[in-house]
């Protein structure tokens, strides 16, 4: 390992610190700044063996069924974008969460904390929407709160939701069942959802028509549940993108993801929206996609699969597990070359000039 | 993605990396240097580097603008965000740099109201809409950012927005170049010119550089075809032994640059005798500030700004890494105390910056000697 690889990788290793004094946003970005405040501060305080994995849901037994649980807080501005609202975001975040954790959601918990002046109109259609969702992702909300808060102090609504799912006793998922030779599979577009926000707020001046994909993506990971062990591993490239996800899997199995420019799916508009703003798709959220690791003789059949269901017509085997370098996800360019795909270090700034 | 693809095509660069291959000059060690940050983070995203020949390396240059700017002018952007009723404006990049007591968004997180704008003109919106509070644009980079600023000013002073000003930090491509090339560390034997900075001022500022240090420029585009090709024209001029100033950016860069920006630059600013640059220490007549009759618009003489000389933390090296003598790899600090998450200097926090580049994009690569 070169001198300066090792240097990285150290820095890698290193215990969690937290610097800050105060919490700045970059501690809300879903990159390596989220990372360790959870695990400095959260994982600190409230450890134990149901946290500390930090995967989407806690697994646990009771009763002698296993349930996997999980919560979302949700603030998005504005509240509603093309292809959804926070209400929908909500439900499918939450849910999707559950889903690549290998378990069917059952029940979801809403709470709302409303400010001052929020037009009623508003609350309805976001509840209406989250009512939609809910049916289309066969859950039901089986709890809620409210609170009120003075203006200013709200940012119009906020949502949190926590789910239970069953766990599907045909599947055990977890990065340490990632083996080498293993496929990467994506099961449609990337950056949809994060490219829809920003254009939706409005400040940009790109006349671009982008909707979010936000959806339970729950009927697409229980299409793949059929591979047993073969599927290894399933996320929901949510906050940080794909490179950030893929880099959390990379950290936590010390194994090397290998991905394909070429072979990436990326919706033109996205594409080129990106490429203005200096922004890279690999980085920007996505709220109905799933991540796959799949056995490397089912990754065809796993393709195949997905790609029967409406939200999976897209889906691409995008790239590769290997062995070495460890702890790296790497990107051969479609230009010829390759290079490291980091975890996200702040929110995605458009560039300067 | 039509206008994107076809300067990106794998074909296409094999074809000319073997061009480059033959038209190296036998037995020579080149050293280009890429002015531009942003030729630097297309270098590392698209992997150019692993297609050039051996005995010939890229060096980074200066040409960042997040990463230029000092230590001392982070903190007169932060006493000036939090001065009472000021709305601070700033280009996202600029908000992580870190100052002596803390970034931008510390102060923001202190309360300070720091916002981000993706142009001069949304700071001026921002006036506009908010007519109690005071709104400052903390204006930074070369002459590709410069000319927004300077339309920015003429339109708050055609409509009387008075609740507007500019810090402005704005600085010019040519004297860093020639302070550059006037070290004695350094021996470089061509330049990649900016593009975009090109496109406002022309390729004819260049000329100093073929003429009084007897060096090949190429201005060069962002995609890494143009940049791989910018490559193989200045070897040829090498290989030929001549020293031109080339453009291969003939799609946006023209001899004379922008003449209706240039004249925007000129009515509302002038050059400082002097300007403190990260690394390169003072230059004179590097920086821009505003022109007197804009005084009413300028941070800098409506605030009290404290404007102290504050030395680089001291075991940042990004002075070295701006004149390029030190590769980001080979500062101590690199990937340990200073990463993106938590910068100590400009270079890893800017996405043009040469740190930050090989951060995010370059640590699989086999490291190689510099000089």
């Amino acid at each position: 390992m070169s001198e300066r690889r090792s240097k990285a990788a150290a820095g890698r290793r290193r215990k969690p610190r937290l610097l800050n004094e105060r919490i700045t946003l970059v501690h809300g970005a879903g990159g390596k700044a989220t990372r360790n405040l959870v695990e400095a501060l959260f994982l600190g305080e409230l450890g134990n063996p149901l946290l500390a994995p930090l995967s989407d849901s806690a697994l646990l037994e009771a009763g002698g069924a296993k349930l996997a649980f999980t919560t979302d807080a949700h603030v998005v501005q504005p509240l509603f974008f093309p292809g959804g609202d926070i209400g929908s975001l909500a439900v499918n975040g939450t849910v999707n969460d559950i889903a690549v954790s290998g378990a069917r959601p059952l029940v979801l918990s809403a709470a709302f904390v409303l400010e001052e002046g929020l037009p009623i109109s508003d609350l309805r259609r976001v509840v209406a929407s989250m009512a939609e969702a809910a049916r289309e992702a066969g859950v039901v909300v089986a709890a809620g709160d409210t609170k009120v808060v003075e203006r200013g102090r709200g940012d119009g609504l906020t949502v949190t939701t926590a789910a239970i799912g069953l766990v599907d006793e045909r599947v055990s998922l977890g990065a340490e069942k990632v083996r080498p030779g293993d496929k990467v599979i994506v099961s449609g577009t990337l950056g949809d959802h994060g490219m829809a926000v920003m254009i939706a707020r409005g400040n940009l001046e790109l006349e671009v028509e982008i909707a979010s994909d936000s959806a339970s993506i729950y009927p697409l990971a229980e299409s793949l549940f059929t591979l047993g062990e073969d599927l290894r591993w399933l996320r929901d490239p949510t906050r940080g993108g794909l490179a950030t996800t893929l880099n959390e899997l990379t950290e936590a199995s010390g194994l090397c993801v290998v991905l394909d420019e070429k072979a990436l799916p990326v919706r033109e508009q996205v594409a080129a929206a990106c490429e203005i703003l200096g922004l890279d798709p690999l980085y920007v959220a996505n709220e109905g996609k799933l991540i796959a690791i799949v056995a490397a003789d089912r990754a065809e059949q796993a393709l195949a699969t997905l790609r029967a269901h409406p939200l999976g017509a897209e889906a691409q085997i995008v790239g590769e597990v290997e062995p070495e370098p460890k702890g790296l996800v790497l990107l051969q360019t479609a230009f010829g070359g390759s290079r490291v795909v980091d975890m996200l270090a702040g929110d995605p700034l458009p560039r300067i000039c | 993605m039509k206008y994107v693809d076809e300067f990106r095509s794998g074909e296409l660069a094999r074809a000319l990396a073997s061009e480059l291959a033959e038209a190296m000059p036998p037995g020579r060690e080149l050293a280009l240097m890429e002015v531009c940050g942003g030729h630097t983070h297309a270098i590392y995203k698209h992997g150019l580097d692993e297609l050039l020949p051996p005995g010939l390396e890229l060096v980074h240059g200066p040409g960042c603008p997040v990463c230029v700017i000092p230590v001392g002018r982070v903190d007169d952007a932060v006493a000036l965000a939090l001065e009472p009723n000021v709305i601070f404006t700033t280009f996202g990049d600029m908000m992580r740099v870190p100052g002596s007591k803390g970034s931008l968004l510390d102060a923001r997180s202190r309360g300070a109201d720091v916002r981000m704008v993706y142009s001069p003109l949304d700071a001026l919106e921002l006036a506009r809409a908010n007519s109690q509070r005071e709104v400052i644009f903390f204006a930074i980079g070369f002459e590709t950012t410069a000319p927004s600023t300077a339309v920015t000013l003429l339109q708050a002073r055609a409509q009387g927005i008075g609740n507007f000003s500019v810090f402005c930090n704005h600085v010019t491509i040519g004297p860093p170049l020639k302070a550059i090339l006037d070290a004695p560390e350094l021996r470089l034997d061509g330049l990649i010119a900016p593009g975009h900075v090109s496109a406002v001022t022309g390729s004819r500022v260049y000329d100093f550089i073929a003429a009084e240090y007897g060096r090949p420029v190429v201005v060069a585009g962002f995609e890494p075809l143009d940049i791989l090709q910018s490559v193989l024209m200045l070897v040829r001029q090498l290989a030929q032994g001549r020293a031109e100033v080339e453009n291969q950016y003939t799609r946006v860069v023209r001899e004379q640059g922008n003449p209706r920006a240039l004249e925007a630059i000129e009515q509302t600013m002038e050059l400082r005798d002097s300007f403190e640059w990260r690394g390169l220490g003072s230059i004179p007549r590097s920086g821009l500030r505003l022109r007197e009759e804009f005084s009413e618009w300028d941070a800098e003489r409506r605030y009290a700004v404290p404007g102290v000389s504050v030395p680089d933390h001291k075991v940042c090296q990004c002075g070295q890494v701006l004149r390029g003598l030190v590769k980001p790899w080979e500062c101590k600090v690199f990937g340990n105390a200073c990463t993106p998450e938590s910068p100590i200097g400009t270079c890893m926090v800017s996405s043009e910056g040469a740190c930050a580049a090989y951060y995010h994009y370059g640590r699989n690569r086999p490291k190689r000697l510099s000089r």
